[in-house]
């Protein structure tokens, strides 16, 4: 019965097919698959910027969103009906694009950004049986279609013809360069040790219970160092707070976005979410095991509901991150991607060759996380030394 | 040769022609990156899975990242009125048909083509690793070596900071990226 409930989507697109003449199966399953991207993640994003909303006006003592419910309807939904208006009103705002800017360049942005990121869903997998396209490289295409946001990013900070728009791309494309490294060298440890670039052979490969507990990459000294490396990283690569110096809203206005408006603001706000979910459901990917449940007698609930849990609960934590901490200077945001999570990611790559070759003894677990321990303290010592912390002086204007 | 291969070659072949012929550099630069992207889909349609996607990997998402920002860096900004054909377009013409026709011929008659039509093998991205993991292991690691000193040295040259400015933040949005991108390339090319 749980089996059904698993993999009821992929048994009923079985009886889909069923109805469809046999020269247009390939195509019209196809389309089925993809069809389910663009529905279902902007359905997500549009939930999660409610959530947002509401979860840092929490945080911050003061209420979020919390009237707009279902419309010509009394019933309210404590607020959660607020991405209908929003979107609405995305529509209806007046297109202005600046005299002097590059017309075609300034229209094509959004869409170069959205593009990539919508294709990097295709390599996912959702849960059990249910990736888009399932093909050995998978790894490598997602971090090569990553690659193209940045040309993007580039084209509407450059287009709009505007100081504010040129800085924040500026700051965008050193900062998305500078935490790609550490992102793919974290990845990397768990490419090498499954021994595939293919994601749905990674999940398959933590899907075994030792004591009741997956084995997932987390649960492992260069796993867990990894998984902190890959979120830092990804944070930065989604441009979220404390990395959302390409749009300092109180330096740069809104960076590279600055001279859009109506519905392409919307698709720059729209890729960016969808950018983080998709990084984030790597990230589960790779690090925490992908659709598998952590104790093997939970293994009853549905590997979508599994995937999708986890990838809610990183936003969350994305969203209480973003409410806590204040937002990096330039110079710090360079030094800790340069000086701290490279040589660490390259460590840690070192470290993931030792685990493979020590063998299943314990010790291996005490020279890992002893190796992983020593490095971050040097380095992070030799970071700080340079920042000469001490007690703050202040200097006001004469 | 297929419909999509042929759409895509004349694609990939008009976006390069483009790039030559636009007066606003960063136009041909953009020109550039869609001309990358047709060289990777035609090796993507040629089932060369691991050349395609690094080809997208480095050369839309480093090289011509890098061409960007180089041009930014160095040029004043203003479109040139006048054509961007020089007085010698003529003999550079003559000089690039002569090479193609050289490479051409050099293909054609290559001892590879003359093995006959066998049919293609289908590599995986997997037996490319296994290939450099062993008969081609030695190069491989001069290369790994050599980029992993490039992008050590790349940040020991940003590391090093004159005396009496730690105190300042340097919030020079100009070096860092020209620093930055160079120590990328080569860490994007070492990590594979």
């Amino acid at each position: 019965m749980f089996d059904q409930l698993d993999q009821i989507f992929v048994t009923l697109k079985h009886q889909l097919m069923g109805f469809i003449p046999g020269a247009w199966q390939p195509l019209v399953s196809a389309i089925l698959s993809i069809a389910l991207i663009p529905v279902v993640f902007p359905a997500l994003f549009s939930i999660v910027t409610v959530i947002e909303r509401k979860g840092i006006g929490r945080i911050q003592n003061r209420y979020g969103p919390n009237r707009v419910g279902i419309p010509f309807t009394k019933i309210r939904l404590a607020g959660f009906g607020q991405f209908l208006p929003d979107g609405l009103k995305m529509l209806t705002k007046e297109d202005i694009v600046p005299r002097a800017a590059d017309k075609l360049v300034h229209f094509l942005a959004p869409v170069v950004m959205l593009v990539p990121v919508l294709l990097a869903y295709s390599v996912l997998p959702f849960g059990r049986n249910m990736t888009v396209s399932d093909f050995d490289a998978g790894v490598l295409f997602f971090f090569a279609v990553g690659g193209a946001v940045e040309i993007s990013v580039f084209m509407a900070g450059w287009s709009s013809r505007n100081k504010y728009s040129l800085l924040g791309a500026m700051r965008a494309i050193a900062q998305m360069i500078s935490y790609e490294i550490p992102l793919i060298l974290s990845a990397v440890t768990v490419v090498m040790i499954v021994g595939s670039l293919n994601l749905s052979a990674i999940v398959q490969h933590q899907n075994q219970y030792t004591f009741g507990i997956a084995h997932w990459f987390v649960f492992t000294p260069w796993g867990f160092a990894g998984f902190l490396l890959f979120l830092v990283a990804s944070l930065a690569e989604s441009n979220r707070t404390p990395f959302d110096l390409p749009e300092a809203e109180s330096e740069i206005i809104a960076g590279y976005f600055t001279e859009y408006s109506g519905f392409k603001f919307a698709l720059f706000f729209l890729g960016e979410y969808l950018g983080m979910f998709a990084i984030d459901g790597l990230g589960i990917t790779l690090f925490l095991g992908g659709w598998t449940a952590p104790f093997s007698f939970l293994t009853w609930i549905p590997s979508y509901v599994w995937f999708f849990g986890k990838l809610m609960a990183l936003v969350c934590l994305f969203i209480w991150i973003r409410a806590t901490l204040p937002r990096l200077r330039m110079d710090q945001l360079m030094n800790f991607a340069w000086k701290f999570m490279l040589p660490l990611a390259l460590i840690n790559i070192v470290v993931a060759g030792i685990w493979h070759f020590m063998g299943q003894d314990w010790q291996r677990w005490l020279v890992c996380s002893a190796i992983l321990a020593g490095a971050y303290v040097v380095l992070g010592s030799a970071l700080m030394k340079k920042q000469n912390l001490g007690k703050r002086t202040y200097r006001f204007a004469e | 040769m297929s419909t999509p291969l042929l759409i895509t070659l004349v694609v990939t072949l008009l976006a390069a022609g483009t790039a030559m012929c636009l007066r606003n550099l960063v136009h041909s630069a953009l020109m550039l990156a869609i001309c990358f992207s047709g060289i990777a889909a035609v090796y993507l349609q040629l089932n060369a899975e691991f050349v395609g996607f690094t080809e997208i990997l480095v050369y839309v998402g480093a090289i011509a990242i890098l061409i960007v920002i180089a041009v930014l860096l160095t040029s004043s900004g203003e479109t040139p009125e006048k054509s961007v054909l020089t007085s010698g377009w003529f003999a550079g013409a003559v000089v690039s048909v002569l090479v193609f026709t050289a490479l051409g011929w050099a293909v054609l008659h290559s001892h590879v083509l003359a093995s006959g039509n066998a049919p293609a093998p289908h590599i995986t991205v997997k037996d490319v690793g296994d290939v450099l993991m062993t008969q081609y292991v030695l190069p491989l690691e001069i290369i790994a070596l050599m980029l992993t000193a490039a992008m050590i040295g790349a940040v020991i040259i940003a590391y090093k900071e004159e005396p009496g400015t730690d105190t300042k933040p340097q919030t020079s949005t100009k070096e860092i990226p020209a620093a930055s991108v160079s120590a990328y390339v080569a860490g994007k090319e070492g990590a594979q």
